[in-house]
């Protein structure tokens, strides 16, 4: 019944006990699984690491606003036909010459099982999803053009991503299996930065993060530096080998932290935390 | 197996369908989570809950109903002072009752007996609809069926304009759902298009094709376009609570309207004056709220700012500093609203009462002065004439 592979994290990637029951309950039902969460907590990822641990091909979608339903599908270049007619080509007589394959075909298509990742799904138009709603129920659909049913051939597991830019409709969201990443927590973060760099100091990783959780709490910032931007900033960090004590010195010349544009990532921000950091100083 | 648990999901307000309710017993026979209790949280909670805004009702049904715990009315009973439970009593026990309490075992006794009515009727009017009452019948509007709530004092404010609400209770969000009647409201709000071009060129410019195609000697020239979208934004700021539980209706109806009709619509509550704080769910209103400085730092300035209130308080919630029912504000009203008005040029008030009233309520001529005669009734012509001033240029 129940599928031998199980996905339980990989050793770069940490994940919850609830993430790995909703990506199991995904694979098992075969059934579309919705990732939302604040942006840079690894929603993305996720869908390249369940690839990897459980060794499928990955086919990405990246959704932008301008992205249509259809052309995850099929899309139709009449115009090249077009041309094509005017040149007198021998190929315009056959119109599947002219049928692009999107991505769900390419997904379907494949031998074996793929993740199909459907990244930020909210940029789109609102109808989006809603003419998506039986290609990922029934896993198949229909070329107008040359009459022929595309099904998948082994359904993939379909990984949806979505930064809440827009609200999904319920008949979609009724398909889905639902999770919501959580910013990690301090003993989890931990976790994180220790399995991308294991051999970071100790105290760097200490003061930092007290930093990070410091900056978080700012009200009023624009965008809230996440997991990937921590990553970064200790990056940047380890390779200017900036001893800790700096980041917990209470310099007043030294409000603002090093290398901060890899945390904080525009001007208002930079401003208001600058303007907090030296009230919160004085303070002391 | 789990149907008592999906319906008290249901009656929570968290709306399980039968077909993810399907998926969760699937799920449990292809043993997705076995044998322990954690696991199938989570299942359950990635297949029933779709909207991490509803996760916390998930949890509370599931600590409920998993531990057999039939009630949660205890501990929204926990808050509510003395007082008003006395006044409650007055309302809900007839007299013989209450001389018979009396006899039996005074104030305690009298209590426990009205909480196990405020529970009977709690469990009447919820009947399967929202945990929220419909109909303004909830335990907490319960005192003589006014949906104002708790006010310490109510004899003195039968107008409404009492300076201290006890304001515990928790407020109803407006329901972006209610379709009926909004149609000659989505009309209106058309009104407020502006179509722009912009984008990528994806649509096929029929005249520019001909024309071009033509001017080329009939060789086919292709033109595109970009689509026309609306490029409007709007700031809508809505009062609710106190005086506008009167006007929920109407103000549901625009909310909805539009909610579908606007691609850029930004939504913040108010309590009858914005002041320092606006919050987005008010169901969390007490510790989830957005510092007004930083939703007028995220939308700039070419964002519409509509606010629905009735303006209807006490003069002072506008004009002094602490005047506010609800808190200490540092600064008044006025100073909050002067912010936001020159901060967003483009800016509407609508208000939902009568305008025969409107010469009778002082704090409503303070804001329609400040308004600058941007004030305009909740009709379909009070709309037109705001998105006509929205429209105009500044």
């Amino acid at each position: 019944m129940s599928k031998a592979v199980k996905f339980t994290g990989t050793e770069s990637y940490i994940t919850t006990r609830d993430l790995e029951i909703a990506v199991n309950a995904a694979m098992t039902l075969e059934r579309p699984l919705l990732v939302k969460g604040e942006p840079g907590t690894g929603k993305t990822v996720l869908a390249r690491e369940v690839a990897t641990a459980l060794g499928m091909p990955l086919i990405e979608w990246h959704v932008k606003s301008t992205t249509k339903a259809a052309q995850g599908l099929y899309e139709y270049d009449a115009v090249a036909r077009l041309r094509d007619g005017q040149l007198g080509e021998a190929k315009v007589h056959d119109i599947a010459n002219y049928i692009v394959r999107g991505k769900l075909w390419e997904a379907f298509t494949a031998d074996s099982q793929v993740v199909l990742l459907i990244d930020e799904i909210d940029k789109a138009d609102i109808e989006f999803p809603n003419d998506l709603l039986q290609e990922l129920d029934r896993m198949e659909f229909f070329v107008y053009e040359t009459k022929e049913v595309v099904k998948a051939k082994v359904r993939p597991l379909v990984i949806i991503t979505s930064n809440n830019e827009k609200e999904l409709p319920d008949a979609f969201l009724r398909r889905c299996f639902f999770h919501f990443i959580r910013f990690p927590d301090r003993t989890t973060m931990e976790r994180i930065v220790a399995s991308h760099y294991p051999n970071i100091k100790h105290d760097l990783v200490r003061e930092a993060l007290n930093l990070f959780f410091d900056i978080r709490e700012v009200p009023g910032l624009k965008k809230k530096p996440a997991t990937s931007e921590l990553l970064d900033w200790l990056k940047l960090l380890m390779v200017d080998d900036i001893p800790a004590e700096i980041l917990k010195s209470n310099d007043p010349k030294l409000v603002v932290p090093p290398l901060y544009g890899a945390l904080l990532k525009n001007e208002q921000d930079v401003h208001l935390f600058e303007r907090v950091a030296f009230l919160a100083r004085r303070g002391q | 197996m789990f149907a008592g648990f999906i319906t008290s999901l249901r009656n929570e307000g968290v709306l399980v369908s039968l077909t993810e309710y399907l998926t969760l017993l699937k799920a449990m026979k292809h043993q997705v989570a076995v044998l322990d209790v954690e696991d199938f949280y989570y299942l359950a909670r990635a297949t029933l809950v779709k909207d991490e805004r509803l996760v916390d009702r998930f949890d509370r049904v599931f600590a409920l109903y998993f531990q057999g715990i039939a009630s949660i009315s205890e501990d929204l009973l926990a808050e509510i002072p003395d007082e008003w439970l006395k006044k409650l009593a007055e309302k809900y026990l007839s007299p013989e009752e209450m001389a018979a309490i009396q006899g039996l075992g005074g104030f305690e006794k009298l209590m426990e007996t009205l909480r196990e009515r405020l529970q009977e009727q709690k469990g009447r009017h919820q009947g399967g609809s929202k945990w929220i009452g419909t109909a303004g019948t909830s335990p907490f509007g319960a005192y003589g069926y006014n949906p104002e709530g708790v006010r310490i004092g109510q004899k003195e404010s039968r107008h409404r304009r009492a300076v201290k609400v006890w304001d515990k209770r928790e407020f109803r969000d407006l329901d972006g759902e209610v379709e009926l009647g909004t149609r000659g409201i989505k009309l209106a709000l058309r009104r407020l298009r502006r179509w722009g071009r912009e984008g990528e060129a994806n649509e096929l410019d029929l005249g520019g094709t001909i024309r071009a195609t033509a001017a080329n000697g009939g060789v086919l020239d292709l033109h595109l376009r970009p689509e026309r979208r609306n490029k409007v934004k709007v700031l809508l700021l809505l009062d609710i609570g106190g005086s506008m539980d009167d006007h929920i209706e109407e103000s549901a109806q625009l909310f909805s309207a539009a909610k579908s009709e606007f691609k850029h619509l930004e939504t913040f509550y108010f309590h009858n004056c914005p002041y320092e704080k606006l919050w987005r769910s008010n169901r969390r209103r007490h510790d989830d709220f957005t510092p007004t400085t930083q939703v007028m730092n995220t939308y700039g300035p070419d964002w519409c700012l509509i606010i629905v209130g009735d303006a209807t308080m006490s003069p002072y919630e506008i004009s002094h500093a602490g005047g506010s029912v609800e808190h200490w504000n540092e600064e008044s009203g006025a100073v909050w609203m002067g912010r936001l008005l020159k901060h967003y040029p483009k800016s509407a008030w609508i208000n939902p009462r009568d305008t025969q009233h409107w010469g009778y309520t002082a704090s409503l001529k303070l804001l329609k002065q400040m308004m600058g005669e941007r004030m305009f009734p909740l009709t379909l012509d009070g709309l037109d004439g705001a998105l006509k001033e929205l429209r105009r240029p500044h």
